[in-house]
């Protein structure tokens, strides 16, 4: 078994890293740039933001490759891009970390809508996922992760793609939920067992959520996964939802905070944790020390 | 179709289109709505008790997350099917122009669905509007309501990262001497009525429904100006 895989079914806590998009804000990416700009222009930021979150206890960095298909490429004038993204991403975090840590390939959503209730056919769709998988799985990234998905179709097709094409690599698979009172769907509709089958079914090894409304939830959507799934389960939440200050975005969540839900995410049988939107290294020291105190690291 | 049971038959009418468009049926909504004109409904009529109301049902729905987008997508779909029904009834051609709006999703962000629906509804309140798509440069809105001679500029945004876009817009109408003829109004989730008075709007709506209320003040507004 994959060692990863085997750590986190034997119920060992393994942490990921925090944001990248906002870290890459706040060190002068324009809003509405799209990040992977970065790949090719400022590969040493990248490096720099993956040696910070090392530092604070990460032991998977994420690639900056959120929005690294071709679909969403295309869009920015980067149409050919996602090889040469994608190698640049997993090269910048290995300058830095080397193997020290495992190098985790983000996949994320198209950015637009699947037929029939948007413009985007399934082919399209497949195609710039299996793309994406492949140049990831070619750049040599230790895992792929699926990640911010709202629509449970476009999930799977990534999910599939990514078994296809970057074999024998283990496959998380995330969605953004919110609270109802009917409990946790994602914006599409989507309840969280439903979820955890057909991710299971198509081919995902760790489930689970990431990005929404911050820490204070993850842990009772983690519950819900628990009783849907026997899988791994990951938990990877904003430091709550931003406000505008003074015309400056916040995330209102401190590393305290959101270290204080540890014990709740590993209570719920989470065992790859990190954060989402708005996380920085100092929250992932703080969710380290919170782990380590909760279980001690093997020395 | 006088007399109170005339009224009735209509308003049912109205309500059957109301709840196919909350059903999100294009088709229902279409065929619905040539009914009820034919029965005698005026298009004002068709369009507030029917396709407005079904409307703010699913808007009200998709706040409490008892619908879900795709409801809201497909109500939105239907409510087009209606509107053009009702379009050639309601438009320039019928009545004066309640005025001229440029309209779009500010740069960087391509969220466009709050943005047609609020285009959608002035229209059919009269409106002409402009709608320049989604990632619009300011300097676009600025050119494009110069050209059309517009008095409103609607600006949507869905992220925290474009809503700063805002301010350019707002920035470059006053650089370029236009306050006083062109009013700028601001929506979409994430925007607030502080956020839009640190930047210098003129307006702020919370939904489709105020914004068209409040874009009529503001045509009223710069016509005074
Ligand atoms: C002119 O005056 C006015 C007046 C009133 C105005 C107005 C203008 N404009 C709107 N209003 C008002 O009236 C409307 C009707 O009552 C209302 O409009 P709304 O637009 O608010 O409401 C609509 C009727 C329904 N709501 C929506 O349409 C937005 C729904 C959610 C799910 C959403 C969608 C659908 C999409 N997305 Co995006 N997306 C989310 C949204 C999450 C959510 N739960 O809301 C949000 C907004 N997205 C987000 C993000 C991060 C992103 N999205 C992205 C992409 C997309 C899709 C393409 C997949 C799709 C858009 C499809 C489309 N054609 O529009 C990416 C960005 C792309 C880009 N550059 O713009 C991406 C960056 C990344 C990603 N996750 O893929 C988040 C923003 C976080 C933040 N606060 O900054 C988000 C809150 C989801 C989340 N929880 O993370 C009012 O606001």
């Amino acid at each position: 078994m994959d060692p990863l895989l085997s750590r986190l079914s034997r119920g060992e806590p393994v942490l990921g890293d925090g944001a990248w998009g906002t870290m890459l804000q706040e060190r002068g990416l324009a809003p509405g740039d799209p990040p992977e700009t970065v790949c090719l222009s400022r590969p040493r930021l990248l490096t720099e933001i993956a040696m910070a979150y090392f530092a604070a206890g990460a032991e998977v960095i994420t690639t900056n490759t959120f929005g690294a298909s071709e679909v969403r490429l295309s869009r920015h004038g980067l149409s050919g891009k996602c090889a040469e993204v994608c190698r640049q991403a997993v090269a910048a975090i290995r300058e830095g970390v080397g193997r020290r840590a495992l190098v985790s390939g983000s996949v994320g959503p198209l950015g637009e809508l699947l037929a029939p209730l948007g413009d985007l056919s399934l082919d399209v769709a497949r195609t710039a996922f299996e793309r994406q998988a492949d140049a990831l799985a070619t750049a040599g990234v230790d895992l792929v992760c699926v990640e911010t998905m709202s629509d449970l179709a476009e999930a799977c097709l990534a999910v599939e793609a990514a078994r296809r094409k970057a074999p024998g690599l283990p496959v998380v698979a995330t969605m953004t939920f919110e609270e109802t009172p009917r409990g946790f769907f994602t914006v599409m509709g989507v309840p969280v067992a439903k979820a955890a089958r057909r991710l299971g079914e198509a081919g995902a090894d760790v489930l689970g959520a990431n990005c929404g409304t911050g820490s204070a939830v993850a842990a009772a959507i983690a519950r819900a996964f628990r009783e849907a799934t026997a899988l791994p389960l990951s938990a990877r939440p904003n430091a709550g939802l931003p406000v505008s200050h003074d015309g400056r975005t916040v995330y209102p969540e401190a590393p305290r905070r959101m270290a204080a839900r540890v014990p709740d995410l590993l209570a719920a049988g989470v065992t790859l944790l990190g954060g989402c939107c708005g996380t920085t290294p100092a929250h992932v020291a703080a969710m380290r020390d919170a782990i380590d105190a909760a279980r001690p690291r093997p020395a | 179709m006088n007399g109170p049971e005339g009224a009735t038959a209509a308003t049912s009418a109205l309500a059957a289109i109301a709840a196919s468009l909350r059903a999100g049926e294009a088709d229902e909504v279409r065929v619905g709505t040539r009914r009820a004109l034919a029965e005698g409904a005026t298009a004002a009529e068709v369009l507030k008790g029917g396709l407005l109301a079904g409307m703010s049902v699913v808007g009200e729905e998709f706040g409490r997350r008892e619908v879900f987008l795709p409801d809201v997508l497909l109500a939105a779909r239907a409510m087009r099917a209606g509107m053009d029904v009702l379009e050639p009834l309601l438009g320039p051609g019928g009545a004066p122009s309640a005025g001229r709006v440029v309209l779009g999703t500010v740069k960087g962000d391509i969220h466009d669905i709050g943005k047609n629906l609020v285009g959608i509804l002035l229209r059919g309140a009269g409106f002409q509007v402009t709608d320049l798509g989604t990632d619009v440069p300011a300097e676009r809105f600025v050119e494009a309501a110069e050209e059309a001679g517009a008095s409103v500029i609607g600006l949507s945004a869905l992220l925290t990262t474009t809503m700063a876009g805002m301010r350019d817009v707002i920035g470059l109408v006053r650089e370029r001497g236009l306050s006083g003829r062109v009013r700028v109004i601001v929506g979409g989730a994430p925007v607030t009525e502080a956020f839009a008075r640190e930047i210098g709007a003129d307006g702020f709506a919370f939904d489709a429904r105020s914004a068209v209320e409040r874009v009529r003040a503001l045509v009223a507004e710069a016509g005074r100006a």
